[in-house]
């Protein structure tokens, strides 16, 4: 019994010691073709096994409705994805490889954007099946954004802040307000000031605008940050969060409490995606920069930091605006993403969500954050089905991360991209290794 | 000459209690100078003022001639004055490496839209500064733990990170506060040797507190006595050795016990 256990045990570990060589660009376009495949075989194929058509998030939702076609959702799980990234992956390991290795000779920006492309790619065609996987590929991006800025206050900076939902609001209404006066007909402010026409090439203006608005609101939290920390603080942004809610309820000419609509239909894919990737850039850059790493000097000890010739009023400042900005252009796209926005969206439950996120995937991690907004969004997403069970067994999965990992599954990791964007070869090391097990 | 450090009937008091009084310091140059006295005399207060932990309630402080009361502890750091834990207080998250690169905080130029864009210049001072951080990082003998995360080191070496650290920011002083608290013999040779290296290769002024008189006495040039907030004599290793008030006060129970 022990030696058959073993003995799978070595030919799994076998196998996978194939793939450990796959650079990156490996899985990418193996993620491109399991998408294509789906595009062109996907309903016959789910037809073929029982179901009435390709299930749309991985075949947890048929899975969860009707126990029966489990056996089916593996089945097409494993034929559509899984065998066609690993083969692909397998495939063409060497020649990607080589390809990886001629990409880096040009600046890593070359190779970056080709990556992003392939990624693009896949994301794009695997959504274009229907508009539900559109809708959840968008969130899950904006959720991104959200996440990452809130791990540079919380994560980074240390400080608890719940206010983010709050800056998210700020940045959502502003950019709504500013895209439908200027740029529609017929709203509740008339007729559009700007031809509807250039409204797309107006639009990143827009979200920097509600993003700058968001971090002017991110002030009124900062400065009493000189002074106070922890439960303080974290009561003090709470009730921003707050005030900025009651606030837009009592905005009649935003709706109030009915919400706001009508913004125009310009947070598309490549647009939503081109600011996740922007943003994670521009954070992860700041984060790994020693004006960055002032943030965990004054998380970890403000006088030693100070000492240190740190600036730590300066340095506060700088995190809850930088962050906030981000929550700001995040809440515009999202606001865009929807075409409708309402205050009570911006209350306790986003701010749990957002939370929840950051510190499921890691705190002072961009990797960390990017891994626990698209693994929380899934989740979440994948276990609708249960409807009221879902609020049971997400809490009890974030409390066994917070017993096992207090700091959340991928903490404290630096986002190296030049890294993961190498060539793979097997180690010295490792094939020591492996010849002293064998 | 002007002195490069001068502090000029400093008093503090916490509430109603007068923590220094009357307190006068100049040193010079280059000058290695020791701060001894027993446990509660006020020693780390008087650190901590001049850093600007604390605001004097009376008195002038003036660094290279200007005056520095009332300005921030990060404000006096950049101007010239380093400084070392007596509870080391390192970030606790960090690498050795990220802390010493951070003591040059002062020194960035490229300014937020380098540490947001990467520009070519923000990568230039970064690789300045690490290997800044790297030369020092080997004159105090910490840097083949480069990369790893301060918590996991012993606490010798720990010691050694702060010092490095506190070199980072150039500083024209040095204030050490008690640098070889808890060692053992071992590392507390160690330590005496790196402070001496470094003193002779940096060239800087150093301001020390300690309590080992092994130590005072063998590095510093001029020592003060302190006693409830009052210096009670000052001079040379020797003279303060055979000073009565000072035996009274210090090093007689040091020899009881």
């Amino acid at each position: 019994m022990t030696s058959s256990k073993s003995g799978v045990r070595q030919w799994v570990s076998k196998t996978w010691e194939q793939f450990t060589t796959v650079p990156m660009l490996g899985w990418l376009l193996g993620a491109l073709v399991a998408a294509i495949l789906e595009n062109l075989v996907g309903n016959t194929f789910a037809r073929l096994v029982g179901m009435s058509k390709a299930p749309v998030l991985f075949g947890f939702d048929i899975a969860l409705k009707t126990p029966l076609l489990i056996p089916s959702a593996i089945c097409y799980v494993l034929v559509i994805y899984l065998l066609p990234v690993f083969i692909v992956a397998r495939a063409l390991r060497d020649p990607l490889n080589k390809l990886a290795a001629a990409l880096l000779k040009y600046p890593i920006v070359v190779s970056a954007i080709v990556h992003l492309g392939v990624l693009y790619a896949a994301l794009h065609i695997w959504s274009s099946l229907n508009d539900y996987r559109a809708l959840v590929v968008k969130l899950i991006l904006i959720a991104v954004i959200l996440t990452l800025s809130l791990n540079v206050v919380n994560g980074y900076m240390g400080e608890f802040s719940c206010s983010h939902p709050g800056f998210m609001a700020l940045g959502a209404y502003t950019a709504s307000v500013l895209s439908v006066l200027f740029f529609v007909d017929g709203s509740v402010f008339g007729d559009a000031l700007l031809p509807p026409a250039i409204g797309p090439f107006i639009f990143p203006l827009i979200l920097i605008l509600g993003g700058a608005v968001a971090a002017l609101g991110a002030i009124l939290v900062a400065v009493p940050s000189f002074r106070t920390r922890g439960d303080y603080l974290a009561i003090i942004s709470l009730a921003f969060m707050f005030i900025v809610k009651s606030l837009i309820e009592n905005l009649e000419i935003v709706g109030g409490p009915r919400g706001f609509r009508g913004q125009p239909d310009w947070a598309n894919l490549p647009t939503v995606f081109a600011w996740t990737v922007i943003s994670v850039w521009i954070i992860n850059n700041f984060v790994r920069s020693t004006m960055g790493k002032a943030l965990c000097a004054v998380r970890d000890g403000e006088l030693a930091a100070s000492s240190m010739t740190v600036n730590t009023s300066k340095t506060k400042m700088i995190a809850f605006l930088f962050g906030a900005f981000w929550a700001g252009v995040a809440g515009g796209l999202f606001a865009h993403v929807l075409r409708y926005v309402n205050p009570s969206t911006f209350g306790v439950q986003k701010l749990a969500e957002v939370l929840a996120m950051v510190y499921f995937g890691g705190l002072n991690s961009v990797v960390g954050s990017i891994f626990g907004a698209v693994g929380f969004t899934l989740l979440s997403e994948a276990l609708r089905a249960l409807e009221l069970y879902k609020w049971i067994i997400i809490p009890v999965l974030l409390i066994l991360v917070m017993i096992y990992r207090p700091t959340g599954l991928i903490a404290f990791r630096e986002f190296d991209v030049s890294a993961m964007l190498q060539p793979k070869h097997k180690k010295e090391k490792e094939v020591d290794d492996a010849a002293a097990s064998s | 000459m002007m002195p490069l450090l001068q502090v000029e009937n400093m008093t503090h008091f916490f509430g109603g209690l007068r923590a220094v009084h009357d307190y006068n310091l100049s040193i010079e140059k280059g000058e290695v100078r020791g701060l001894i006295g027993p446990n509660g005399a006020g020693k780390t207060t008087i650190f901590n003022l001049i850093t600007g932990v604390y605001k004097p309630s009376e008195g002038k402080l003036a660094l290279d001639g200007a005056s520095i009361v009332g300005l921030q502890p990060h404000q006096i750091a950049s101007m010239g004055i380093g400084r070392t834990f007596q509870n080391l207080r390192l970030w606790r998250h960090m690498t050795v490496l990220e802390h010493v690169r951070l003591g040059r905080y002062s020194k960035i130029t490229y300014g937020l839209v380098g540490a947001f864009l990467g520009t070519p210049q923000r990568h230039r001072e970064e690789a300045e500064i690490e290997a800044h951080a790297m030369r020092l990082m080997k004159l105090t003998h910490t840097d083949r733990f480069a990369n790893t995360v301060v918590t996991n080191l012993p606490y010798g070496v720990q010691r050694r990170v702060e010092l490095a650290r506190a070199l980072a920011t150039e500083p024209k002083i040095l204030f050490l506060d008690e640098p070889t608290a808890g060692m053992n013999p071992e590392e507390l040779i160690d330590m005496m040797n790196i402070v001496r290296e470094v003193h002779k290769e940096l060239g800087m002024a150093i301001f020390l507190i300690e309590h080992r008189m092994k130590v005072v006495m063998d590095l510093c040039e001029r020592i003060q006595t302190l006693v409830f907030g009052e210096v009670i004599a000052e001079g040379a290793p020797e003279e303060i050795r055979n000073n009565p008030q000072v035996i009274d006060a210090y090093l007689g129970k040091e020899v009881e016990a």
